[in-house]
């Protein structure tokens, strides 16, 4: 008899959950219908070359080559950013073509551009996007501010779900403005509390609110209709998407988002304290957040962008007592149910790597950027597969030779025993593409395991 | 009172310093003093930030106490303090980049370690540092991206530059997140700076104190 989820162990989770990316439902929730055999075997070859050099048990037959673009595809297909926003087919045809020229073992999907229309809808503020804040043709780009004041810890850690709706989501999205005059919904309790506690829900700024909400939530639905269509047609093709969702290190969604860089940074001052009982509550959250859509995806890898963790940041007293602690817990519930936490370790992380060796082996995937990556690979590398490293500089303005040499200097460094995988290491929307051919082709011609 | 200004906010000790800086003016002391004791204690988290025993947020804080400590004194000062600058930095976040705190970092030690610089923002159109450097002369210019899209702002920031006759006059340094020498090339400028105390030293070595 098959073993029920809760008795299994999380090796045993592991790799249930890496069985069902190998045998993926459609976005209708039915078996995936492959072009042909050979796509059906190429996707599963693929898959299993990743899951080799992830769980480092075994080598795969070679090293896996991933392309993980901000907005290059965009580009390289000759539209805008901006129309990649709000022309979720021309997106699709982007990132299609992307995919399809380049052909890497994994890749990122279609959503890094998003449903424009749903942002203008709600007025938001966090970011300034092509047409709103920035040019059609640069990508979009964060706006760094308070969004949670030096005072409200409180606010946060007592109940972080109505502190995001009555708080944080009304500043951040204009037309959720009336959201400040939503009562916390624990208070429905009872006869007396029915009435009362839905008053706000008939005032007019709450009514206009609620219809924004409405009218992003219907664009969201047109733009994933149009998302799921592709991951459909794209993994029928025999190419896996490598991400199923995301979570992040609770100190990153404290200092990117809610009290941004200055503000954290001046807590772990000024109040130390309320900070770490708010990295605590976190926590669980971020876990949760995780396994859910991984569940929900079929799918075990979770991306983690590392964003103030990086050298420099935080002083390694400051990251040992602020940053590491809940950063690892996450990885590690993460990693109990089955689930592959995908960090990526942006910009440098050189001066974090003995620190964060500190894992259970073949459990995690690790984006290396700028990092040292023969010092990485002697350390986190001991106990975790990379990938990354290849810099965005020669993509953009080196030659194919450049690239070439460097991706193999890169497998002669990392690949030796497996646990590697070639990829660019930042995000990258400028590129030459025939440098992005010379990582794909270099790693599939220089790096097979003999 | 023997406490001393210099040494406790480079230690950044808030409360304390603050306490010192109130005393002092109730004491009836010059708030030139006083600002120049503050100015010196900078100078110092900015050495202890060049030799890796300070980081980010050290200097984060350090300019916040400050700012508080400038917003104590600033009612009493008569008029503001005219010390000697090393010289002219025009600095910015080049045109279809919004990001500001590595720039913000880089300028806030060139201000410390001396500097007169004038920060033009971000998203700073080639035409607008052109201007900048013909206005005041600089002969340093500061160009800061974030993204792999600043490579030809920069590049184009620096052909603007050569174009208005300006370029022998002025050297050109860049930095940010995705720069490298590479891209230094790439963009015609003359150096590129890993972080900001790179950016300290050339403007140093530029202007001939370093
Ligand atoms: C934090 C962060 C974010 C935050 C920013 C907001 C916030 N509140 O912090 C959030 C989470 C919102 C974010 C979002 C995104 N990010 Co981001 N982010 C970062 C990260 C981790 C740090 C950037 C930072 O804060 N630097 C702080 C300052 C201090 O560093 P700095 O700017 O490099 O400056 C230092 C030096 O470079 C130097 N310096 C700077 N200027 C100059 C100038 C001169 C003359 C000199 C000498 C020196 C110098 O001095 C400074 C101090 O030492 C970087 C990766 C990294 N570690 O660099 C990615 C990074 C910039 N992001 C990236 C991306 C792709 C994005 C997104 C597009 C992701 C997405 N698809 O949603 C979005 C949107 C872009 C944006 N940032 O607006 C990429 C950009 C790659 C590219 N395409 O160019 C990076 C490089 C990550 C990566 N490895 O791929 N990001």
């Amino acid at each position: 008899m098959e073993k029920q989820w809760e008795e299994m162990s999380s090796d045993e989770k592991q790799e249930e959950m890496f069985n069902r990316w190998l045998s993926p439902k459609d976005s209708q929730g039915n078996g995936l219908k492959f072009q042909s055999p050979q796509t059906e075997k190429a996707f599963k070859d693929r898959i299993t070359r990743i899951k080799d050099a992830i769980q480092m048990k075994k080598l795969p037959d070679r090293v896996p080559v991933f392309l993980a673009p901000s907005f290059f595809p965009v580009y390289y297909a000759g539209i805008t950013p901006q129309e990649s926003m709000y022309d979720y087919d021309k997106c699709c045809m982007a990132f299609k073509k992307f995919v399809l020229d380049f052909e890497p073992d994994g890749h990122l999907g279609a959503f890094v551009p998003g449903a424009g229309k749903a942002l203008e809808i709600l007025d938001y503020k966090l970011y300034s996007w092509p047409g709103h804040g920035v040019s059609p043709d640069a990508s979009y780009q964060a706006n760094e501010g308070e969004y949670m004041k030096a005072n409200e810890y409180e606010a946060l850690i007592d109940d972080p779900s109505n502190f995001f709706s009555n708080t944080y989501l009304p500043r951040v999205f204009g037309a959720l403005e009336g959201f400040k005059m939503l009562p916390a919904l624990t208070g429905i309790l009872e006869m007396y509390g029915v009435a009362v506690n839905f008053i706000p829900f008939g005032l007019p700024p709450v009514q206009a609110s609620y219809k924004a909400f409405f009218e992003a939530g219907a664009e969201a639905l047109k733009w994933i209709g149009a998302m799921g269509a592709w991951n459909d047609e794209i993994a029928a093709a025999g190419f896996p998407i490598i991400v199923a969702g995301f979570t992040k290190a609770p100190f990153d969604v404290i200092g990117d988002t809610l009290r941004g860089t200055r503000g954290i940074m001046l807590d772990m001052y000024r109040q130390p304290d309320k900070l770490l009982e708010a990295l605590d509550r976190l926590t669980p959250l971020m876990i949760k957040m995780g396994v859910g859509t991984a569940q929900m995806a079929g799918h075990p890898l979770i991306f983690m962008p590392l964003h103030k963790g990086a050298d420099g940041f935080l002083s390694d007293a400051q990251f040992k007592k602020f940053y590491w602690p809940t950063f690892r817990k996450v990885m590690m519930g993460l990693i109990a149910e089955g689930v592959v936490p995908m960090p990526a370790a942006e910009g440098r992380w050189t001066t974090r790597l003995e620190v964060v060796q500190d894992l259970p082996k073949g459990k995690t995937l690790w984006m290396i950027d700028q990092s040292d990556i023969a010092k990485a690979k002697k350390t986190l590398g001991k106990v975790a597969c990379m990938y990354g490293n290849v810099p965005s500089d020669i993509l953009a303005v080196g030659t194919p030779q450049q690239v070439k040499d460097y991706v193999k200097n890169l497998i002669n460094t990392c690949a030796k025993g497996g646990g590697f995988i070639v990829s660019n290491g930042a995000f990258f929307d400028q590129a030459k593409a025939e440098n992005v051919h010379a990582v794909v082709d270099t790693t599939k011609e220089y790096g097979v395991y003999k | 009172m023997a406490k001393d200004l210099v040494n406790t906010l480079a230690d950044l000790k808030e409360q304390e310093a603050i306490e010192i800086v109130k005393d002092r003016l109730s004491a009836g002391d010059d708030p030139f003093k006083i600002m120049e004791d503050a100015r010196k204690g900078m100078e110092i988290v900015g050495k202890r930030f060049s030799e890796s025993e300070y980081f980010i947020p050290d200097l984060v804080y350090s300019g916040e106490i400050l700012r508080v400590v400038t917003e104590l004194v600033k009612p009493k000062l008569t008029k503001t303090t005219e010390s000697k600058k090393l010289g002219k930095v025009v600095f910015g976040t080049v045109a279809g980049d919004i990001h500001d705190i590595g720039k913000d970092i880089v300028v806030f030690m060139l201000d410390v370690n001396g500097f007169e610089v004038h920060d033009l923002g971000v998203d700073i159109p080639a035409q607008k540092f052109v201007e900048k450097i013909k206005e005041t002369g600089a002969p340093i210019v500061g160009l800061s991206g974030f993204l792999t899209l600043a490579f030809d702002s920069m590049k184009e920031t620096v052909e603007a530059i050569k174009a208005a006759g300006l370029r022998d006059k002025v050297k050109v340094m860049i930095g940010g997140g995705q720069m490298s020498d590479e891209i230094k090339n790439y963009t015609g400028a003359d150096a590129y700076g890993k972080d900001a105390m790179a950016g300290v030293s050339l403007a140093k070595k530029w202007t001939g104190v370093g």
